[in-house]
């Protein structure tokens, strides 16, 4: 594998929040039956369960969200992602199930300060004082689609395609612009 | 003359003097002005000429309802017009300007219009300009526009910032007064996330003014006590500066927030645009006080009672030293004690009702002010600035009984409560006969999505006009004066003669007089809505905020019919204008729309490629070298590739995995042809139909293994498909097990195409990309050059090529190191045009240009790519109807011009006769044309009727210029008929 980049090479800025392309990071779409067996059984492998709904849970620096009622999203470490998807894939060989590598094809943010929530809250219509950690929240920032989660106390963490990540940047920079403070 | 008292001003900080300029005129005015406040305490009574007849006008009002005080704000990049000086917060160096007026506002050319009102009626524009008609282009329209209009329309980009932001909460309040402040009070206390927003930079609204105590303690504490009380509780936010625009189905609310308007310059953005979706909306927005129509009642000095008032009391500035107070209620009464609280002389009340009584009447007839009962104001006198009133019997027909010297009219006609925000959303009004208003009627309130209530209405806004009222509601006990009961005054005096109807104003902002809306009616203009429009009543950017419920009530009165008969226009949002900057929120220049790159776009752009936008992506068109025209350059790239090698970043083309035990199935409902039959590791171009039959998307599948296949489709056409996909799988074929996904932006695709495409692969190395082991229409998966990729043998320009897909994370390495393994070979990139050129060469079609959502896969030739075996696809069924078996559908063919130049794109082929309107009968048109430099003459593709049947046959193809081409039906393939080269 060589010269691997992400979508901004890790760009960042400070506003009255910061903002900041998290570099490279795996990530395994996974579409099944959310209730089988094989599917606990796999993720259990990994240390993970089958999320609930709306859900993201965390271990070992791996995290798996519910995108659907028919579909997961594993985040995990770039380098293992293609290893995680055969995996995954071996352990469903059975199921009804597509296990495919997206790390390339997505884009991962994440906005940093005790008023994250504000830079998003000008962005996506979601009520941010209804969101609770583990929460998954797949929505738009103004005009593309994007998923977002409580990654730490005063951080979220989005995801977008990586074909509009430099719009996305370009969105959150002004968003936490200082002086935009909503309060 | 207006003036600053000397002592006062509820609002203003002495200590913070702000300097501004009006027309150039260095001015005055203290922290906490309004521009109007600052332009009166500066003596500055006129500020604007009227729209129609360019009278002299000055400020009415101290809110939203203004209809003059408009005024150009800044200058260059931050100028703007028609800017509210009542709610425009003054800061330092404001620059503003008067508007409508030429060449100064002292001295107006368009003020001859006044004299003429007799030939400007209403519908004036309707009448004049309609012959000749040429005459409108371009002789009346110019002069209008050169003499009519407010404001300029800005020359500079506005410089500064605007967003959004959206709220949720379980109760929205519109307004903090009182009573929204009591209402929001209510709801905090029981938990529910409540959010206030207050239009102007204050709480508390009226009461500051006009007092009263509330629960014991005087109206200001109460609200001091109150907002704290707000301020502590986490679950309310309080928002001021931040108007209730609009409400709209499913409680939705639009704010709109003024936050750095007082500060440009600074780091805030200017404006900022609130959606909120709210559980409830308390509208509590108040009331808004009427003009009296009597002549003159539009010259500088005439200002509403409640806003002489406010002015007093909130910035200690006064409309002149001696004052007449005209009313038809008690309220006004109230104007006449702020004033002689202020030092300032009363001369006179002049009260419409024949006999009125109360403590605020008394109160005033106790300071030895005069009281003249069943009078009205037959005139005022003055020209630019009041002198006087003439005073007349209410009862009669404007005969002058006396004379009062003054410098200012306070005028007060009642008080309408705002229902706007209850009527944006359905909520219904009822004409309250002896209040002499409409109010809401809580029995037909704006209802939600569970037929309930969505909006509740409180305090002054339901009409409620006395503290006493309002509180109660709360269960607050409150004290304010007793008053008598107001008499309706439409016109003053009641048999005003036409000299004084001509000149008493309903709408100030459109020059809208009594005389205008008594002729509509004359004229058999009924309903109010038409009315409005012909004589353009409440049509202006206040909305009739003053003059609607006057005008309705004359045109009822002209009529012969009551008030409710004739009804209120339609209120609708926005409330009061809003910036289009706050609309726009972020979606201004680089962020107007998102842009798609793909992975090796600053590669492009180094190169200096020019740019063609593909949906939402932008692919370089061609990359032309220093001096070279782009036509030049797409010659060379086309050139290069059929001679020797080229590169196409491909990575656009939409890429979806479907997988599923039913997945052939699936794909051989969505594909015209089989895909199910396809074999492991090999490529089939497919078409696309929607259910019409119609051609919508093609691509090259792949089958990756038993259960799964990749679709490439179109570039502009993976989400769509994609979501086409889904449509079918989760709506009709639920059952159905296949999954897909949209993996477009995993991969970054490149093309290496041309005779030398073999040798730079090879160069790469890693993998066998001979004939053998790679034939055509097939593909490989392993590691090329150290990367990872996937390697189909496809080509969509009849050379040999191969397109290679990589994780897009390597696109951008993958693809240096295809230029660099090519160099040798002379390879170069190419772009869109070249690609567009030489699948044309080829005779490919090209979704978009050959077709357009009306042609079917049999119009182009291609019904070899129509399964015969299939019992269904989608679109067989419409493919079987007759109009699409129709043998004279016009079909794909190639066409070349006789003497090799290129047919002009989108030209029609014309055929004998003329069709029912006149024009040329058709019988074809160039879908795609363009200078082939492999050929070296034009080609192009075009729709013929029945065209296969007819080669040979020479068209012709009507140009501009009266100009004819003539092209002769040919093989739509130009280039290497038997496909060898790209078979090799």
């Amino acid at each position: 594998m060589s010269e691997a980049v992400s979508a901004l090479g890790g760009k960042s800025v400070k506003g009255f929040a910061d903002v900041a392309e998290a570099g490279l990071v795996g990530m395994v779409t996974i579409r099944a039956d959310l209730g089988t067996k094989a599917l606990a059984k796999a993720l259990k492998a990994l240390g993970l369960p089958v999320p609930g709904q709306r859900r993201i849970e965390s271990a070992e620096g791996r995290q798996i969200a519910w995108m659907s009622p028919d579909e997961l999203l594993l985040i995990c470490a770039y380098a293992e992602a293609p290893a995680l998807v055969a995996q995954l894939s071996e352990a469903l060989a059975k199921e009804h199930a597509l296990v495919v590598d997206v790390s390339d094809a997505r884009a991962l943010f994440r906005v940093n300060g005790t008023k994250a929530d504000q830079v998003l809250t000008k962005l996506c219509p979601v009520d941010f004082a209804l969101l609770p950690d583990g929460e998954i929240r797949r929505t738009r920032a103004a005009q593309v689609a994007v998923a977002l989660w409580r990654s730490d106390e005063a951080e979220i963490s989005l995801i977008c395609f990586r074909s509009v990540a430099g719009y996305v940047f370009d969105l959150l920079e002004v968003s936490a612009r200082k002086g935009g403070e909503l309060s | 003359m207006s003036l600053r008292l000397t002592k006062g001003g509820r609002l203003i900080d002495r200590s913070k003097p702000l300097g501004f300029r009006f027309n150039g005129q260095p001015m005055h005015g203290f922290a906490g002005d309004t521009l109007a406040s600052a332009l009166l305490g500066a003596g500055q009574a006129m500020v604007g000429r009227s729209f129609k007849y360019h009278r002299p006008r000055g400020i009415v009002a101290s809110g939203v309802e203004e209809p003059n005080a408009l005024l150009g704000l800044g200058t260059g990049a931050r100028f703007e017009p028609d800017q509210r000086a009542t709610t425009t917060e003054l800061f330092e160096g404001a620059t503003t300007t008067s508007q409508n007026h030429w060449p100064s506002l002292k001295f107006d050319v368009g003020a001859i219009n006044d004299k003429l009102y007799r030939l400007f009626p209403a519908g004036f524009y309707y009448k004049t300009f309609m012959f000749p008609r040429f005459a409108w282009k371009h002789v009346f329209e110019p002069i209008v526009r050169q003499s009519a209009g407010l404001g300029e329309v800005p020359k500079d980009a506005d410089v500064d910032r605007y967003e959004q932001a959206y709220g949720y909460c379980d109760v929205l309040v519109a307004g903090g007064g009182v009573a929204g402040l009591a209402a929001a009070l209510e709801a905090g206390r029981k938990g529910q996330r409540v959010i206030v927003l207050e239009q102007t930079p204050h709480w508390g609204g009226r009461a500051m003014v006009d007092g009263g105590q509330i629960d014991g303690h005087d109206a200001a504490d109460w609200v001091a006590a109150a907002l704290a009380e707000l301020k502590a509780m986490a679950n309310v936010s309080l928002r001021n500066r931040t108007m209730v625009s609009g409400v709209f189905d499913h409680g939705y609310v639009i704010g709109y927030q003024r936050v750095g308007d007082a500060e440009p310059g600074s780091d805030k953005p200017r404006h900022r645009l609130w959606r909120i979706r709210a559980g409830q909306i308390v509208v509590a927005s108040g009331a808004i006080e009427r003009p009296i129509s009597f002549a003159g009642n539009d010259l500088p000095g005439v200002m509403l009672a409640g806003a002489v008032r406010d002015y007093i009391m909130n910035w200690a500035v006064a409309p002149g030293q001696r004052l007449v107070v005209v009313t038809n209620n008690d309220d006004a009464y109230r104007t006449a004690l702020a004033a002689l609280d202020a030092g300032l002389e009363v001369a006179g009340v002049v009260d419409a009702r024949e006999a009125a009584s109360g403590p605020l009447i008394d109160a005033v007839k106790a300071r030895g002010v005069r009281v003249y009962e069943g009078h009205g104001i037959a005139k005022v006198k003055g020209r630019a600035e009041v002198t006087g009133v003439e005073l007349c019997r209410q009862a009669g027909e404007g005969t002058v009984v006396m004379e009062l010297a003054c410098d200012a009219v306070a005028m007060s006609g009642g008080w309408s409560p705002a229902v706007h925000l209850w009527s944006h959303c359905g909520g219904k009004l009822f004409w309250d006969e002896a209040a002499v208003m409409f109010r809401p009627d809580h029995a037909r309130p704006p209802t939600g999505a569970d037929g309930e209530a969505m909006a509740r209405i409180v305090g002054a806004a339901d009409g409620k006009l006395r503290l006493c009222e309002i509180m109660e509601e709360f269960g607050l006990g409150a004290v304010a004066d007793e008053e008598s009961a107001i008499e309706p005054v439409w016109l003053m005096p009641a048999r005003a003669p036409d000299a004084l109807r001509f000149k008493a104003f309903l709408d100030y902002q459109n020059d809208v007089k009594v005389s205008d809306v008594q002729l509509a009616a004359r004229e058999g203009y009924e309903s109010v809505e038409h009315t409005k429009r012909y004589t353009t009543l409440g049509m202006a950017t206040d909305q009739g905020k003053l003059s609607n419920i006057n005008g309705l009530a004359i045109l009822s009165d002209a009529l012969g019919r009551p008030i409710p008969a004739t009804g209120t226009t339609t209120f609708r949002p926005p409330y009061t204008p809003i910036s289009f900057g706050a609309i726009t929120g972020e979606a201004r220049g680089e962020l107007f729309q998102p842009l798609r790159r793909t992975p090796i776009q600053g590669w492009h752009a180094a190169r200096g490629a020019h740019w063609e936008p593909v949906g939402q992506w932008r692919r370089p068109y061609c990359y032309p070298r220093s001096g070279e025209a782009h036509g030049d350059a797409v010659k060379r790239e086309i050139l290069t590739t059929r001679e020797k090698v080229g590169m196409l970043d491909a990575s656009t083309l939409g890429k979806i995995v479907v997988k599923g035990p039913d997945a052939g199935r699936f794909l051989d409902m969505l594909y015209t042809n089989l895909m199910s039959t396809l074999p492991v590791g090999k490529c089939r171009y497919g078409l696309m139909c929607n259910e019409n039959g119609f051609l919508m998307d093609d691509g090259v599948v792949v089958r990756l293994s038993e259960d799964s296949w990749l679709c490439h489709t179109t570039s502009g056409g993976a989400d769509r498909i994609h979501g086409w996909m889904e449509d079918w799988l989760q709506c009709e074929w639920w059952d159905w097990k296949v999954y897909t996904a949209n993996l477009t932006e995993q991969f970054a695709q490149v093309a290496v195409v041309g005779p030398k495409a073999r040798a730079v692969l090879e160069k790469l190395g890693g993998m066998d990309v001979s004939k053998e082991a790679l034939p055509f229409m097939t593909y490989v998966e392993g590691e090329l050059g150290g990367f990872r990729a996937r390697v189909f043998r496809i080509s969509f320009s009849g050379e040999l090529s191969y397109e290679i897909a990589v994780p897009t994370s390597e696109g951008l390495a993958f693809w240096e190191a295809v230029a660099e393994a090519g160099a040798e070979f002379g390879i170069t990139p190419y772009g869109t045009e070249a690609l567009h050129v030489m699948r044309a060469e080829k005779g490919f079609i090209m979704i978009g240009d050959e077709t357009d959502g009306t042609v079917i896969p049999q119009d182009l030739g291609l019904g070899w790519a129509i399964s015969k075996k299939k019992e269904d696809y989608l679109g067989k069924r419409a493919q079987q109807r007759s109009y699409m078996t129709d043998p004279d559908r016009w079909k794909l063919v190639g066409l070349e011009t006789l003497d090799g130049s290129v047919l002009p794109d989108g030209v029609y082929a014309v055929d004998a006769g003329h069709n029912a309107n006149g024009q040329r009968n058709v019988q074809g048109r160039v879908t795609s044309t363009y200078f082939s430099p492999t050929l070296g003459k034009g080609i192009a593709m075009g729709l013929v009727r029945r065209g296969p049947d007819r080669m040979g046959e020479v068209l012709d193809f009507p140009g501009d210029n009266g100009a004819i081409h003539k092209a002769r039906i040919v093989d739509p393939c130009f280039y290497d008929k038997e496909g060898e080269k790209a078979n090799v």
